[in-house]
């Protein structure tokens, strides 16, 4: 326990956890008081599951730089905590399953219609009605694009561009998709035809958990030469998609922790717990692992894709030609491990970035962003409860310095699903929502429970945390008004 | 209890504990697909066999978990009861397992959230006295 109460305060909002043990690097966590007051108890009351280990096991990984790092939403997940973050050298390093985790490049869709709040007022109910009905979501869903085992090889490759191609979307949408909706490098060949097989018909599905569609109102412009760039403004009609890359990353997910749990053992690997079972990054193992994950995104892509397509249907039939163009704004993972060039001690060097529970958050004047944003950097995603705020962000010069280029992702768990479900009702909360303006469609009272508004951290305060420790800018809030959970 | 759940702020820790270890699987089985779906409501109409061989007891609960959770897409099949039998074998155990279950019907059946995968987070098989324990992470 010792080396846990040595955290030492950097600023009101910055903690390092210096290197002690096998530590390779420090951590640092980005964090206010509050939360790390809870990170400490859970360490106190020896939780088995606590984030500040899980930021120390990251640390003694080998190939490790900087530091291992936790952002302001941060929780405790498994092997990563989520709102986790580990840069790791090319040669040196390693690639980790649990870095990534099962929903492979789970992320945001941002959509931007021509509506305004107001438009809405009669058509509110029909709408929900109608998005309830078209989208697939919940436990055993299915989707309308039905894959055969030739189709699904193209979609690994090609992601969003494929669900374009069959009709789903338009070129347009592609341009302002992280890396165009189609990372490259995804070879289908290391997916197993299990995962494949898992996936044919649950392209385009939301999934359950805390997977949702919401309607949005821009409820506030925080940064306005920045919205105006992005295309916000206040009043203005947004939809939200946070979905990943289901059954078929799952399935990578899975089959790959155990190719890693036996290279591991090859390579002689220490790891400090079994879900950080990992592969060197240039070993045959770690090149097919980072494949498989580039097609777990590409897969995730897709869905997003096709779920934009299945939102714009619904808004045309019910609210008619008002409705378009809906115009995506970002697409966003924040479960994913890329190759990505970061300044070092003053030296330009490529890195694999694993983000648990976090964006990619690249500041202004990088050619990774879309042409339309590099002056000012990509937009961040952050996904609210259902009940609460969502926020668009955007990094800063300081976030690619001291957390390459990383972004929070939502207000972060405060509450397990156990203790969410005892204290709270399905039904209580759909009223409650209902009282504050929410019209929530779901498909599990029981889902509804676990995910109610009160078992997330206030993601105002994650974000004034990530805002004063200068790693992310607010651009916009969006408040719900809309909510289909799964 | 033959299953109990443990807390985890962002996912759930499922335990089967039994007699034996075949019978901690099977609650633990029991365990993530009530997670699912109220398996009380879950009728015994089909089955699925699952053979897996692994070198440690642990990963083999993982193989028996992430098997059962693949076979629910590929077949449809949202199982309730479950028989496993785990001999040693020379690298390892063996396992043969059946799995009995139907396909959702959301006129008679509560759903609740997906499993996502089985993780090797907080994985331990372990005799206690005389009961063993299955048990770790699933992500949800």
């Amino acid at each position: 326990m010792s080396e846990i109460l040595a955290l030492e305060q950097i600023s009101t909002v910055e903690w390092l956890l210096p290197a002690s043990g096998d530590m390779r690097v420090p951590g640092r966590v980005f964090a206010d008081s509050q939360t790390i007051d809870q990170l400490r108890k859970d360490i106190a009351e020896k939780k088995e599951w606590n984030a500040l280990r899980q930021v120390q096991n990251v640390a003694s990984l080998p190939g490790i730089i900087t530091a291992a790092l936790a952002l302001p939403d941060v929780h405790p997940g498994y092997g990563f905590p989520i709102g986790g973050v580990g840069a790791f050298d090319l040669d040196e390093g390693v690639a980790v399953v649990g870095g990534v985790g099962f929903d492979i490049n789970c992320g945001v869709r941002l959509l931007a219609t021509p509506l305004h709040n107001r438009d809405l007022s009669d058509v509110r109910d029909r709408l929900a009605d109608d998005l309830y009905r078209t989208v697939p979501a919940g436990l055993g869903s299915e989707g309308k694009l039905r894959l055969k085992p030739e189709e699904i090889d193209e979609l690994l490759q090609q992601g969003a561009h494929y669900a374009v191609k069959r009709g789903y979307g338009f070129e347009e949408d592609l341009a302002t998709i992280e890396e165009t909706g189609k990372i490259v490098g995804a070879e289908p060949g290391v997916v197993s035809r299990v995962a494949k097989q898992r996936q044919f018909k649950q392209v385009g599905t939301l999934g359950s958990g805390n997977h949702y569609l919401e309607i949005q109102i821009v409820d506030e412009v925080l940064d306005p030469e920045a919205a105006l760039i992005y295309g916000l403004e206040k009043d203005q009609v947004a939809v939200s998609i946070h979905t990943g890359s289901r059954a078929l990353g799952h399935q990578i997910g899975q089959d790959y922790l155990k190719t890693m749990e036996q290279a591991s053992r090859k390579y002689k690997i220490p790891i400090r717990e079994k879900e950080l079972v990992c592969a060197p990054i240039r070993s045959p193992e770690g090149e097919q692992y980072l494949s498989a994950v580039a097609c777990g995104s590409n897969c995730a892509f897709a869905n997003r894709q096709v779920i934009t397509h299945l939102v714009r249907a619904s808004f045309a039939r019910v609210i008619g030609a008002g409705s378009t163009p809906i115009r995506t704004v970002y697409d966003i993972g924040h479960n994913n491990a890329k190759i990505e060039r970061h300044c070092v001690d003053g030296e330009t060097r490529k890195l694999l970035v694993h983000r648990k529970g976090s964006t990619r958050a690249f500041g202004p004047g990088r050619e990774e962003s879309p042409p339309a944003y590099r002056q000012i950097g990509h937009p961040i995603l952050v996904g609210g409860t259902m009940g609460t705020a969502s926020y668009v962000l955007r990094g800063t010069a300081l976030g690619m310095e001291k957390a390459f280029g990383s972004g929070i992702h939502g207000a972060g768990r405060a509450l397990s699903r156990k203790k969410a479900a005892k204290k709270y009702w399905g039904e209580t909360i759909k009223e409650e929502l209902a009282e504050g303006g929410i019209t929530l469609r779901a498909h599990s009272l029981r889902g509804v429970a676990e995910e109610a508004p009160g078992a997330y951290k206030d993601i105002e305060r994650v974000v004034q945390t990530t805002t004063k420790a200068g790693i992310n800018r607010p651009v916009a809030r969006l408040r719900p008004i809309i909510v289909i959970k799964g | 209890m033959p299953f109990e759940y443990l807390d985890h702020t962002a996912d759930v820790a499922v335990r089967g504990i039994g007699e034996t270890m075949g019978k901690a699987f099977c609650e633990a089985a029991k365990a993530m697909f009530n997670l699912m779906v109220d398996i009380d409501q879950v009728t015994a109409k089909q089955s699925l066999d699952v053979l897996r061989d692994a070198s440690t007891p642990e990963l083999l609960l993982v193989d028996w978990l992430s098997e059962l959770l693949a076979q629910k897409d590929l077949t449809g099949l949202y199982c309730s009861r479950f028989h496993v039998s785990i001999a040693e074998q020379a690298d390892g155990l063996h396992l043969e397992g059946t799995a009995w279950g139907e396909r959702l019907d959301p006129s008679r059946h509560s759903a609740k959230l997906e499993v996502k995968g089985v993780t090797y987070s907080g994985l331990r098989v372990v005799r206690k006295g005389k009961e063993w324990i299955a048990q770790c992470v699933v992500d949800i």
